[in-house]
């Protein structure tokens, strides 16, 4: 009896059985994964890198590392995410009729719920936070963000709620739940298994990151300008980082909140969102989506910044309407708050709720209108270079629109009635994240990658990705707002009526094509890299860019700029290039920068072995992982030796090193 | 008059062309409410192309005249026109008013709370129809259907006469789901110790799909029933079948439904406990509970009286009146009251 | 705007001022610390709000079981109040005391308003202890599910920085009053009194409100 105790206090609930060997799809993924990673560490191990990733990488508090090791963590992310696409796409067009696929919805129901967890939580936000991490601090002239230290601990946190969702494929399973996890589905009663508080202390964990790395940016973004910066000569990319942080900081703290008592309700038995005993479901749904409406913003906002600084330096010629598109970003902040009702108008809510939050909703696409103008006529008597990321651009616009449109039909409230839940809403909320978010991250990454890599990515691939994409996305997702229409319903495992196969089989198909574009850019990646010396970018301007962060070399020294920038005007290095500005190349002094520290990953990791032993009720390791959590942070504050000055001779080096180089460029 | 004419042809022809490839049942619905949110639907489309077709056209326009090596007008410092900012923030502004407006209206008109005015486009509701009365209870993963008119009860399987208005009275025994028929009227979500309203009327003879519109759990996808439109006589014949039934609905046959189990098969009940729908909306089944009115009712009879809810739903001078208005209160309105 | 960055811009020009594009001396921004901090306690507020609203809608769902009126010791709460209201004003004499760089004197009121603020947290767990032993647990209902979770949320607050006071001590006296221990000062203090303004609305919402019929 005694060692039975003893085994349920170290392994609590994890027994044999929950490693899911019986299912051969997980046991080949497993296999693949393990295969792909222990060759990486092995590869790693070989190259003798291990202390190079973690001097230079894994401890590294420079903004740029930070950004671009989330970048890697999204895409890594995004292969998981699309699988579970695929396996869906192949399910819904295969289980019609007679036929019930090859997912059982015990399967097929946690595959759609990470695929939503996974795509916005570990795909687009660690996307549009690792651009933000990279890209604002050099285009406001700073050395680093606000808190560095703070900005490596969230990136681990990020990392380690990713961990735990890839964990909980091979130990136990993941939430039934659909991406919001509303009870009492999401409950004890009817989810009794380890699958929801994967998932709540998985978000749990990101949220964390996410939560300080939007204070941080924040704090950036106000205190650290470049002297002559106001807000309104601020590029637009950096005013939607702004926006996006203040939504951060605002929304996220609900999320936290609610699904902490969600936490509780599966752990004490507290009665918030119970269907017995007082409880009010409601209460989570209007909760978790005052959180979810902002995020949407969240994510789309540093995507209509890129397009901005994308659309005015390919068209050579100043932005349209500038301080208009602030103003819009603005009013889009402050409206978001004010929809979320609409995500749930089928709740019996009486009619002058319901008109009011349509309404409010509608009106959100007055300033996003605007935007789209302020494009359009920023293209107007340009001088358009056809480059990839201006392709995005276009590709954006168009289908974005089309997104917008089907947005606006489902936040009518009669109409919503009979759209809601259905495939058409699946089909909107892709047409404006895939075509909103992601081409503006694929637009970005593709814009700024010269700037972190020292070379452009090759431009031959970059038009497959780009047409692969697009192509793929209106046939995969046309055919879903047809379904919609035929009065199909989202999250189905299987299909009685024979007529939606044909649909199904064209979305299968475009997801097939999307697959095709993912394939190009990772192969985009390596032939680039392969070709790097004939895509190299001496100048660190390669594009004509407009703003600062092309005043500086490709990649960037790690404290971006040897003096820092005085700004005079919006487009401030266009300005400067205008002005025939020299570059100094003497006169260099310390600089005054912060110290690389293994808190962070430490910090995470602890953190990761909690979240883990309290999903698999191990209180005596949760008790002693929390325990260390609270003394290496406390020993942490303890080290005040935090900062170092490069001497001037080191820049001097740097510096004159780039001196030759542009030498050798003209 | 005659263009106010051709205008209301405008989204017939456009759902004609939408169907002709496939059975889109959003735009050929057979009941009077479905059909008002059709036209909804393609009269905000309408609207909305006004904009999004021009920008589409203005954006490959300009992607073509002004790229380089066109040598078309080039003007690198040109940011700014007052003209051109406020049509960019007038144009959508004008269409928000006219889609609002139309929200505003539309949604007060088809609130599935409100009870039905007309049968269809040309015909009122006739003077003394009753609506028929269906409560509904979503369980895991099936449809309990109550008629307490006739005091049956039908699992997965509903009927209702053509041109008779419909209130349903829906709620849930465990998780939420949305009462969904496409070809009648807008869905709304069932949830447990509450209940939500739909008031509809089905305008044509026929077999047509009904689901559940949320996931709620591995059974959802079979969570389907057909719903038949009869006319009077049939759907008599259809309430005769059902009592022809040998099946009773006791609280103990109720307790087994209960149980989860996917794709149930249609079940007819020629009787079902009378109190059996208000113990399950207010979960007191078993002896011992406290129902959810009654519990609420001592301790907060003065608070819910002030905040009652919608005066139309009351039926003045019945019997039930007080009982209703509890019902009211606490279960459909429990939502209403935190959402307003 | 951009027409008046122009025009200040031909200005220069015309006045033959060339324009400086970088700074010649190191720059310093201004550090962000306390504006940092004061953004995530705003974020913090927002999980207290949205711990407040669930109160607001489950606060009287009682479930048949028992209700504030019945359970709540206001003598007890007012007690408890007391205390912390009288740590913020020790925590502000400890600050004093560090504007006049007395580090004995700040660190003695710092341990004063731990002590008030470990009072606080004993009272608050005997009134938790108490309700449970009633079968007034945060499972009973609603009510009090909300209820344990506002007034808990705001405890555990309280008892971190009471650990993060304590840690401040013995950072203090390793280093004294140098300018990151008065960064930190400056922070607990932000949160201390935040502490105490969210507890004057747990008080007046949950305990006051509470006790009326």
């Amino acid at each position: 009896m005694s060692e039975l105790d003893l085994t349920k206090l170290i392994f609590g609930r994890l027994t044999l059985e929950s490693i899911p060997y019986h299912e051969p799809i997980l046991i080949v993924t497993f296999v693949m994964v393990a295969l792909g990673g222990l060759a990486l560490l092995g590869f790693i191990t070989y190259k003798k890198a291990w202390g190079y990733l973690w001097s230079e990488w894994f401890t590294s508090i420079d903004h740029k590392k930070i950004g671009i090791m989330y970048m890697v963590l999204a895409i890594v992310m995004l292969l998981r995410g699309f699988s579970d696409a695929i396996l869906m796409r192949i399910q819904q067009a295969w289980a019609v009729g007679d036929a019930a696929g090859y997912l059982p919805p015990d399967h097929y129901d946690q595959i759609f719920t990470a695929h939503g967890v996974i795509m916005i939580f570990f795909v687009a936000m660690p996307m549009i936070t690792g651009i933000m991490n990279y890209v604002v601090p050099l285009q406001i002239g700073a050395r680093d963000v606000a808190f560095p230290f703070l900005n490596n601990f969230s990136f681990w946190m990020t990392t380690s709620g990713a961990v735990l969702v890839m964990a909980s494929l091979f130990v136990g399973e993941f939430a039934k739940t659909g991406w919001l996890a509303y009870p009492p589905v999401s409950g004890i009663i009817k989810s009794p298994g380890v699958g929801v508080d994967y998932y709540i202390w998985s978000l749990q964990l990101a949220g964390v990151g996410t939560l300080l790395s939007g204070v941080n940016l924040l704090v950036t973004i106000v205190k650290m300008r470049a002297p002559g910066m106001s807000l309104m000569r601020m590029p637009v990319f950096s005013w939607t980082a702004l926006c996006t942080n203040v939504l951060i900081v605002a929304a996220f703290p609900v999320l936290t909140a609610v699904l902490a008592m969600l936490a509780l309700d599966r752990y004490l038995g507290t009665a918030f969102f119970t269907s017995d005993l007082g409880g009010n479901v409601m209460m989570y749904i209007n909760l978790i989506w005052i959180w979810g409406h902002p995020e949407v913003y969240i994510l789309v906002l540093p995507a209509f910044g890129v397009f901005s600084e994308i659309v005015s330096t390919f068209s050579r010629k100043r932005l349209f309407g500038y301080a208009s598109m602030v103003y819009a970003t603005v009013v889009i902040t402050v409206l978001s708050y004010l929809v979320w009702l609409h995500h749930f108008f089928t709740m019996g809510s009486g009619p002058t709720v319901n008109s009011f939050f349509g309404i409010t909703t509608m009106i959100i696409s007055i300033p996003t209108g605007a935007k789209v103008f302020n494009w359009l006529f920023t293209m107007y008597r340009g001088r358009i270079e056809m480059e990839v990321p201006m392709l995005w651009t276009l590709g954006f616009i168009i289908t974005f629109v089309i997104g917008g449109m089907t947005g606006v039909l489902l936040a009518v409230p009669p109409a919503d009635f009979v759209l809601h839940n259905s495939l058409f809403l699946v089909a909107h909320f892709h047409n404006v994240i895939i075509g909103g978010v992601l081409f503006g991250m694929f637009a970005g990454i593709t814009y700024w990658y010269p700037k972190a890599f020292g070379y452009k990515l090759d431009p031959f691939w970059g038009k497959m990705s780009f047409w692969f994409w697009t192509i793929g996305f209106y046939f995969a997702f046309m055919p879903l707002y047809v379904l919609g229409l035929m009065g199909v319903t989202r999250r189905m495992n299987h299909f009685d009526d024979p007529s939606v196969q044909i649909w199904f089989i064209i979305a299968a198909f475009g997801a097939f094509l999307i697959a095709i574009g993912i394939a190009s850019f990772l192969i985009q990646l390596v032939v680039s890299y392969r070709r790097r010396d004939e895509l190299r970018d001496e100048t660190g301007d390669p594009w004509h860019g407009r703003t600062l962060e092309w005043s500086t070399s490709s990649p960037p020294p790690y404290y971006n700029f040897a003096f820092t920038p005085r700004v005079h005007d919006m487009d401030a290095w266009w300005q400067m290039k205008e002005h025939g500005y020299k570059r100094p190349e003497e006169g260099f002094l310390p600089i005054h920068m912060p110290k690389n520290t293994g808190a962070g990953i430490i910090l995470a990791g602890i953190a990761t072995v909690l979240g883990f032993a309290l999903i698999w009720h191990m209180w005596l390791l949760a008790g002693i992982s929390f325990l260390a959590l609270l003394a290496v942070a406390i020993g942490h504050t303890f080290n005040y030796d935090r900062d170092y000055h490069i001497p001037a001779d080191e820049v001097a080096g740097i510096e004159a090193n780039r001196t030759r180089m542009l030498a050798n460029h003209v | 008059m005659h263009l106010f004419k051709f205008l209301r042809l405008i989204p017939v022809l456009i759902a004609a062309a939408l169907m002709s490839g496939c059975d889109l049942v959003l735009m050929s619905p057979s009941g009077d409410i479905a059909a008002q949110q059709r036209d909804l639907i393609l009269w905000a489309t309408f609207l909305m192309l006004l904009v999004i077709v021009p920008v589409i056209i203005l954006t490959l326009v300009f992607a073509f005249r002004y790229r380089a090596g066109r040598n078309a007008t080039y003007k690198p410092d040109w940011d700014h026109s007052t003209v051109l900012e406020l049509v960019i923030w007038g144009a959508p502004l004008m269409i928000i008013i006219a889609l609002g407006a139309m929200t505003w209206v539309s949604t007060h008109k088809l609130d599935p709370y409100r009870p039905l005015e007309r049968i269809d486009a040309n015909r009122p509701v006739p003077e003394g129809v009753e609506p028929l009365v269906i409560e509904v209870v979503s369980l895991d993963w099936k449809w309990l259907f109550f008629y307490p008119e006739q005091n049956v009860a039908v699992v997965n399987e509903l009927a209702a006469p053509v041109d008779r208005p419909i209130r349903f009275k829906i709620t849930s025994e465990g998780a939420m789901n949305s009462f969904f028929i496409p070809a009648l009227a807008g869905q709304i979500y069932s949830m447990a110790g509450m209940e939500t309203k739909l008031h509809a009327v089905i305008n044509e003879v026929g077999v047509y799909d009904g689901f559940s519109a949320n996931y709620s759990g591995a059974g959802f996808s079979d969570m389907r029933f057909k719903f038949h439109g009869l006319s009077d006589e049939d759907f008599d014949a259809w309430i005769a079948k059902v009592k022809a039934s040998p099946n009773a609905l006791t609280r103990d046959v109720y307790r087994e439904l209960e149980q989860p189990s996917q794709a149930n098969p249609v079940t007819y009940y020629a009787s079902a406990d009378e109190t059996l729908y208000h113990d399950i909306l207010n979960r007191c089944l078993e002896s011992g509970d406290v129902c959810m009115d009654e519990m609420m009712a001592f301790t907060e009879l003065g608070l819910t009286m002030c905040i009652a809810g919608d005066p139309r739903d009351r039926e003045a001078g019945s019997e039930k009146e007080v009982r209703e208005l509890l019902d009211l209160t606490m279960a459909g309105d429990n939502g209403r009251s935190l959402n307003q | 705007m951009s027409e008046t960055t122009h025009d200040t811009l031909a200005g220069n020009a015309e006045r033959g001022e060339p324009l400086q594009f970088h700074e010649t001396t190191e720059h310093h921004p201004e550090t962000g610390t306390l504006l940092g901090f004061w953004i995530y306690l705003m974020s913090d507020c927002l999980i207290f709000a949205s711990l407040f609203a669930t109160y607001g809608v489950l606060g009287r769902s009682y479930a048949d079981g028992p209700t504030g009126m019945e359970l709540f010791d206001l003598p007890l709460v007012a007690m408890n109040t007391s205390l912390l209201l009288l740590s913020s004003i020790t925590y502000g004499f400890a600050m004093l005391r560090m504007q006049a760089n007395h580090l004995r004197g700040t660190m003695v009121w710092l341990a004063i308003t731990g002590l008030l603020g470990a009072g606080f947290l004993g009272l608050e767990l005997y009134e938790f202890n108490h309700l449970i032993h009633e079968g007034a647990g945060p499972w009973r209902s609603g009510f009090l599910s909300s209820f344990f979770g506002l007034v808990g949320t705001h405890g555990l607050h309280v008892l971190f920085g009471i650990v993060w006071l304590v840690t401040l001590l013995f950072q203090l006296k390793k280093h004294g009053l140098i300018p990151e221990n008065q960064r930190r000062l400056f922070c607990l203090s932000m949160f201390w009194h935040f502490l105490d303004v969210v507890w004057i609305g747990v008080f007046t919402f949950v305990y006051l409100m509470g006790v009326l019929p």
